[in-house]
């Protein structure tokens, strides 16, 4: 293995997430806060408890679910396609570098830039409502994956982007409305039977629900059914990217 | 000297089908400087991205130090280094943090006198916390050595080193070569300024459509192909070209007063005693006698026409 090339790639990525600390994540905390003078004040206080839950705190494992499952996507997209774009990918690829080992530096970094924001949201959510933490090891759990899947998906964007606003494409038109219609903000409980069921088809409702069980011990779905669906999301990237790069499609000729 | 590299029958073809290079054979041996010369869209760039790993091509083999460069790409890739020709840089990295990383990404561990040395020798120590936007394209040149030069490699491919830098630079960058391979760094340049792989190649190659259509020492080539021509001033002017010297090919200037003859240096005998002997005899008085040989443009420029030609009638 070759570790020096995978740190280099890691600081490399974190020296830019430093640069830019204060857009990074006032970005994620002025929205979570405006979603939570919004759904959490505003129209929380007409709704009544959620399994038990007041509806403020109800709402943060699926406002943490956002923002990890964003910010992963466009930090590895973004992490993987700007060397793309300056052609500054030459010296990565000349390097002495698996695939893997190239994936491990970009995909590390993103996640690890999510779990700082993840970990400032729930420190943001904290000024506005309660936030109990039933089984942090279950939450660290399902954090950790979620950075890393989202971030392996978003590494997929930047190989196959071909502008800047191929990078935004897939988060805007399909992860926000995902998110959105997958629980965030509800239990799919609160819908009717038929919207119950096409909610199942959702993937994103299971990492949601795992996550929100892992806070409160309430859930939409099996607490398997959300490991199972995450990792097998985790391994359909892991495919993707290792045929992507056999066929050396995208990034070499 | 043993060999550095050795290219066998590399092919490579492109998505659109064009192809790019075409069964090229090449060996370079350890501590030479070596040119490759083409026009536009030759192949050079191709070549060097093929052995270097940014580009795969289709059938053949590339050994770097007797070892595949893809059954073993982590030894070949430790001790290869390249220059783009671009200025691909990260602009709002620092000199210092660029060098840092590429010296990572090869797998080696931090050196921070090494790096300092380097950046030194590269005229960058003063700029090593400037930002690589505030640099001027010379010094970006010089960057993008530094990090070439990172990991120490054995074996440096400069792909147009010295692309639209002024004059002065780019006799810096010839010293910067010429130091770096004393210092036992095998170089290989690919240009289309001739005048730099005069100046600084022990052996050139031409690559014309994908194909090596000459690989020969330098000196040997232009000596091979070169063609000389010597100018005899006259004190007085002639209208004709007659007598003794009209069995020799002279021509005349519009002076009427230099009379021209070009000969090969690789034939047997130049008769150049025996022209003079005859300018003598027909009572001319010589002011004065210069020679010209054939630079390397122009050898390069026939091989090419005329490979352009072969093409053509093929």
């Amino acid at each position: 293995m070759n570790w020096y090339g995978i740190k280099a790639i890691y600081i490399h990525e974190m020296e830019r997430f430093r640069r830019t600390l204060f857009q990074s994540l006032a970005s994620p905390i002025i929205t979570t806060s405006l979603y939570f003078v919004v759904f959490g004040s505003a129209i929380g206080s007409r709704i009544t408890e959620i399994d038990g839950i007041n509806y403020g705190s109800y709402i943060v494992p699926g406002m943490i679910m956002l923002t990890i499952l964003t910010q992963s996507i466009s930090n590895a997209s973004f992490a993987f396609y700007f060397p793309r774009f300056t052609n500054t990918i030459y010296e990565i690829l000349a390097a002495p570098l698996s695939s893997f080992e190239i994936v491990l530096g970009f995909v590390g970094a993103a996640a690890s830039k999510s779990l700082i924001i993840g970990c400032v949201i729930i420190l943001t959510a904290n000024f506005f409502v309660d936030v109990r933490i039933d089984h942090p090891l279950l939450m660290m759990f399902f954090l950790i994956l979620t950075s890393i899947t989202f971030a392996l998906f978003g590494f997929i964007i930047g190989m196959y982007a071909e502008g800047f606003e191929g990078l935004q494409i897939i988060p805007i038109l399909v992860i926000t409305p995902l998110v959105f219609l997958g629980g965030s903000f509800y239990s799919i409980n609160m819908l009717p039977e038929f919207w119950q069921k096409i909610s199942l088809l959702n993937p994103v409702l299971y990492l949601i629900s795992g996550f929100r069980y892992s806070f409160y011990e309430v859930s939409d779905v099996s607490l398997f059914t959300s490991t199972l669906t995450i990792l097998t999301i985790l391994i359909g990237c892991i495919i993707f990217i290792t045929y992507t790069f056999s066929k050396g499609y995208r990034i070499k000729d | 000297m043993k060999n550095i590299l050795e290219i066998n029958n590399v092919t490579k073809f492109y998505k659109n089908s064009v192809k790019a290079l075409e069964n090229v054979n090449l060996n370079i041996k350890e501590g030479e400087i070596f040119a490759l010369l083409g026009p536009n869209g030759a192949g050079k760039s191709t070549l060097i991205n093929s052995i270097c790993g940014i580009v795969n091509f289709n059938t053949g083999t590339i050994k770097i130090n007797n070892m595949d460069v893809i059954k073993n790409y982590r030894n070949t890739r430790k001790i290869t280094g390249i220059v783009p020709q671009e200025l691909n840089l990260e602009s709002f990295e620092t000199v210092w943090n660029n060098v840092n990383y590429s010296r990572g990404l090869f797998g080696k561990k931090p050196d921070h006198n090494y790096i300092e040395k380097l950046l030194k020798q590269l005229s960058l120590w003063d700029k090593k916390d400037n930002k690589i936007k505030e640099l001027s394209g010379g010094m970006k040149r010089r960057v993008l050595i530094a990090k070439a030069l990172s990991h120490q490699p054995k074996l440096l491919f400069l792909d147009e080193p010295t692309a639209s830098v002024d004059v002065e630079l780019r006799k810096d960058m010839w010293d910067v070569v010429k130091k770096l391979n004393e210092d036992g760094v095998t170089i290989i340049l690919t240009t289309h300024y001739i005048e730099e792989a005069e100046e600084l190649s022990d052996r050139v190659a031409v690559i014309n459509d994908g194909k090596i259509i000459l690989v020969d020492d330098k000196d040997k080539l232009i000596k091979k192909l070169g063609e000389k021509t010597i100018k005899i001033e006259l004190f007085e002017p002639i209208e004709k070209i007659n007598g003794n010297l009209s069995k020799y090919n002279f021509t005349l200037d519009q002076t009427n007063k230099i009379i021209s003859h070009t000969y090969n240096l690789n034939s047997n005998t130049t008769d150049i005693t025996e022209l003079l002997n005859d300018v003598k005899k027909d009572g001319y008085k010589i002011k004065d006698i210069n020679t010209e040989q054939s630079s390397l443009e122009e050898i390069f420029i026939k091989l090419i026409q005329e490979n352009n030609n072969e093409l053509v009638r093929n």
